[in-house]
């Protein structure tokens, strides 16, 4: 992906984050542990589970039109995301060819249900994780965070990250283009101009820094990073938890796809 | 109050490559006062700056700020009374939304929460960007980060006032809005800028600093309309001067 | 080759997060004995760098295809090992958020293999003995180049490790090793050739920051460096046996946990009831019953089970075909449903 596209996919989440909804104005704490909650049922399937893993769409579904987030955005995202888990699954129908029956005519190899199980977890773990910032400024992930008990110089890391990414990246931003102005196509791309671009870029963010703890000098900073929000959990906040813990462990225990099916099946076949 | 003087006696300063960028500089800046400090690049007048908050100690020479002279144990006191804003806001912004920066400041003072939301919502409001709390810099235009960039140091409330190009990367409206905001100030202002033109709105005394030398210092309107000695500076009448 | 969500297993998952947070709470402990208040923005400046130094795409020598940097290494010799954990975990953390690479489950995992490695072993066990006191730039060159592949090569393998111990995948080792060491044999040389040209390029125009940087560092001598990886070593080992534990006796951790949970006090018998029914009812119902398909792939085989596959009613499989467009349908007309309603609000 070229540097513009990502940079402007990152700052795209970012202004997404910052809405006005009903998930948006949920607790972060809350959010942050739903989600690692749903993530962490999602993957606590065995290997050949696949039908009992489409429930759990809700909850990304949810996420997506209550928060206004553009479903286009997220597709996309989810369908140029790293390709490992994707490369590294394909090879399960190749190896586990054990046949199963899955119709009357149609028989397949095990392998295709277990590469089908890691895509469904594919799309649902990056789906949820890409929803969850999409509806939660950062800022508020980081004081989340903080008050769940992350250690506060990594918080404050974090924090400084966030701030200066958009920064840093219109200047590499601005170089890049410089560099690929006058590379014609592939001579300028090579790992010698990177390392030098390298370089230069990063004597001006050591130079940044000072100018920065000038700054911060000037404004009284004598070594902790101050923070004054609390957050508080709210009715609603609880509502949404428990419904999600609910789902959770109906969708986990009861195979509701296989349910609806053999239902369906009786009334109508 | 005679206290909120700035005060310069005989200052050098040298940097560890023995670059000399101060040489035997005395001015002194009374309370209420709005002075510019112009000159060349590399001049000295950002390091001159620097000493206003003690990020830099003089060689030798003595600083003074209100009644305290400047040392590496009255830096922090001096700190409160002397804001410092600085060229570049992204520089300046560095907490990850607006209150936060704009707060950063009072918390460190340690202030009670109440008060330090007291302090925000003032300084905000003073720079009329009240409505950009929740934001991140990065999703403000160059205007309203300059004004946020004043915000936080103005709830600091500092006594004197610094400021190193405040208009640069500004377009007009914004630099001319930024111009109107510095003339309701009665702090002592003292800022450092090529932009003339902006010097001669909101200053009334003007300081040339040539070589880490003072090479003239005298009211603004007399010294910015020295065609002579602005050349001898690398710098020229300003815009609205040259009509005439 | 970052590790991500759908490849894992639980016990893994915890485990390695497990092992991160403990290096997380330690650099971060360690680190505010020693910080310089300077290296506080420096720090967050520095992880931007990284962040934005690995969206530039450059040319890979002789291959043609494109690399980009992971940067470990360049922070540790930089910032010094506490530092440079916590902002390559930071840079991971923001990756795992904003580009969803990884995963959040995978992304303690991913502070591991990118984090522990350059830092707390490639550091201070192969880059210092190598670099010496940090005065000729081909020993320092020499230095990053080995230690970047090295911590590179650490990295790939446990990434091997914990795909395998997952037992998602049935890629068997000695291919899947093929498949990952020799790329990253690749990626790690010029990671360390990059790094390497950084720093001769900063040692150039900048010199006084190295040599502040690595005389003002307390922490550079072996020993401590050594206890901090038997800490975390012995942390992983215990979180990683009691999990794999109890998924082994549990076959299935949540069922595990939440048996757990429900059989305190006195709602115990009538718990235990439902958790009958509910086997019950899932016994009946279950689309491939047992789950677990033995493999009949002879790298698979290892568990030593026999090869008996459960004879499934092709009925049973086509409730879950049936079913699951059901429950997808369903998921859509809830999410319209939210949408309209939300468009007729505003």
């Amino acid at each position: 992906m070229a540097f513009d596209e990502q940079y402007y996919n990152i700052g795209y989440l970012d202004r997404l984050s910052y809405a006005d909804t009903f998930v948006h104005r949920l607790d972060p704490r809350i959010k942050l542990i739903t989600s690692l909650l749903f993530l962490f049922t999602v993957i606590s399937f065995p290997k050949y589970e696949v039908a009992a893993l489409f429930p759990f769409f809700l909850f990304p579904a949810i996420l997506l039109t209550a928060g206004e987030i553009p479903l286009w955005f997220i597709v996309k995202k989810v369908a140029i995301v790293s390709p490992f888990a994707i490369f590294i699954g394909i090879f399960n129908p190749l190896l586990d060819t054990a046949p199963v029956a899955v119709l009357p005519a149609l028989t397949v190899a095990a392998g295709w249900f277990s590469f089908a199980s890691i895509l469904l977890k594919f799309i649902l773990t990056v789906s949820t994780a890409l929803l969850l910032i999409a509806t939660t400024s950062f800022p508020t992930v980081c004081h989340a965070l903080r008050q769940l008990g992350m250690p506060s110089l990594f918080v404050s890391q974090l924090l400084f990250l966030y701030r200066y990414i958009f920064v840093l990246a219109e200047e590499t931003m601005r170089i890049v283009r410089a560099r690929d102005m006058r590379s014609f196509g592939r001579k300028g791309t090579d790992v010698k101009v990177f390392v030098r671009i390298m370089g230069v870029l990063f004597l001006r963010t050591v130079e940044r820094a000072e100018r920065i703890y000038f700054a911060m000098l000037a404004r009284g900073f004598q070594g902790d990073m101050p923070t004054g929000k609390h957050y508080s959990i709210a009715t609603r906040d609880m509502i949404f938890a428990g419904s999600v813990v609910v789902c959770l462990f109906v969708f986990r225990f009861y195979p509701v796809s296989e349910i609806l099916g053999r239902f369906f099946q009786e009334l109508f076949l | 109050m005679s206290h909120h003087i700035v005060d310069f006696r005989n200052v050098f300063f040298r940097y560890p490559d023995s670059t000399e960028a101060l040489r035997d500089v005395s001015f002194r800046i009374t309370h209420g006062e709005a002075v510019g400090i112009i000159g060349g690049n590399g001049a000295g007048k950002s390091t001159l700056l620097l000493h206003l908050n003690g990020h830099l100690l003089p060689t030798s020479g003595i600083v003074t700020i209100g009644d305290l002279h400047l040392t590496g144990k009255t830096r922090q006191e001096i700190r409160k009374k002397v804001g410092i804003v600085f060229q570049n806001p992204d520089d300046q912004l560095f907490m990850p939304t607006v209150y936060d920066d704009v707060a950063f400041g009072p918390r460190n003072l340690g202030m009670e929460e109440e008060d330090v939301r007291q302090r925000v919502h003032d300084a905000l409001n003073l720079v009329n960007s009240f409505a950009l709390r929740d934001k991140p810099p990065h999703h403000l235009s160059c205007g309203q980060k300059s004004a946020v960039a004043i915000a936080t140091v103005m709830a600091m409330e500092p006594d004197i006032l610094a400021m190193d190009e405040p208009a640069a990367n500004l377009d007009p409206k914004s630099r001319r809005l930024l111009i109107n905001l510095l003339t309701t100030f009665s702090h002592s202002r003292i800022i450092a800028s090529h932009d003339l033109d902006l010097i001669l709105d909101v200053c009334s005394r003007c300081i040339v600093i040539r070589e880490g030398t003072v090479a003239a210092d005298g009211p603004a309107r007399e010294i910015l309309s020295d065609r002579k000695l602005l050349e001898e500076n690398n710098l020229e009448l300003p815009l609205s001067l040259q009509r005439y | 080759m970052h590790m991500a969500d759908a490849l894992l297993s639980p016990a893994v998952g915890a485990t390695m997060w497990a092992g991160s947070l403990a290096a997380l709470g330690y650099a971060s402990k360690k680190l505010k004995e020693t910080i310089d208040n300077k290296t506080i923005p420096l720090m967050g400046v520095m992880g931007a760098f990284i962040f934005a130094a690995q969206m530039i795409n450059f040319t890979i020598p002789g291959t043609g295809s494109s690399g980009h940097l992971g940067g470990g290494m360049i922070l540790a010799i930089m910032l010094g090992p506490y530092a440079a954990f916590l902002v390559l975990a930071s840079v991971l953390t923001v990756q795992a958020l904003f580009f969803a690479d990884g995963g959040l489950l995978a992304l303690g995992c991913n502070i591991w293999n990118l984090g522990i490695y350059p830092c707390f072993l490639a550091y201070p066990l192969i880059y210092k003995p190598i670099a010496g006191k940090g005065t000729s730039t081909r020993r320092l060159s020499i230095a990053a180049i080995v230690s970047a592949l090295i911590a590179l090569q650490l990295g790939a393998f446990s990434v091997v490790l914990e795909t395998l111990l997952s037992g998602k995948s049935e890629l068997p080792l000695d291919t899947f090793l093929l498949l990952m060491q020799p790329i990253h044999l690749a990626i790690g040389l010029v990671e360390g050739f990059v790094t390497a040209g950084i720093i001769s390029y900063v040692q150039s125009a900048r010199p006084e920051f190295l040599e502040s940087n690595i005389t003002s560092r307390p922490h550079a001598a072996g020993t401590p460096v050594k206890n901090i990886l038997i800490v975390f070593a012995i942390i992983t080992v215990i979180t990683g046996g009691a999990l794999s534990w109890f998924a082994s006796t549990h076959p299935d951790g949540l069922e595990w946990s939440i048996e757990k949970i429900t059989r305190k006090g006195e709602l115990a018998q009538q718990t235990q009831g439902i958790a009958a029914a509910l086997r019950k009812v899932q016994e009946k119902t279950a689309f491939l019953p047992d789950y677990n398909f033995p493999s009949t792939s002879p790298a698979a085989g290892k568990d030593g089970k026999p090869a008996s596959w459960p004879q499934i009613e092709p009925g049973t499989s086509v409730a879950g075909i049936v079913g699951s467009a059901i429950v997808l349908g369903l998921i859509m007309l809830i999410g319209f449903g939210i949408k309209t309603f939300k468009k007729r609000q505003s």
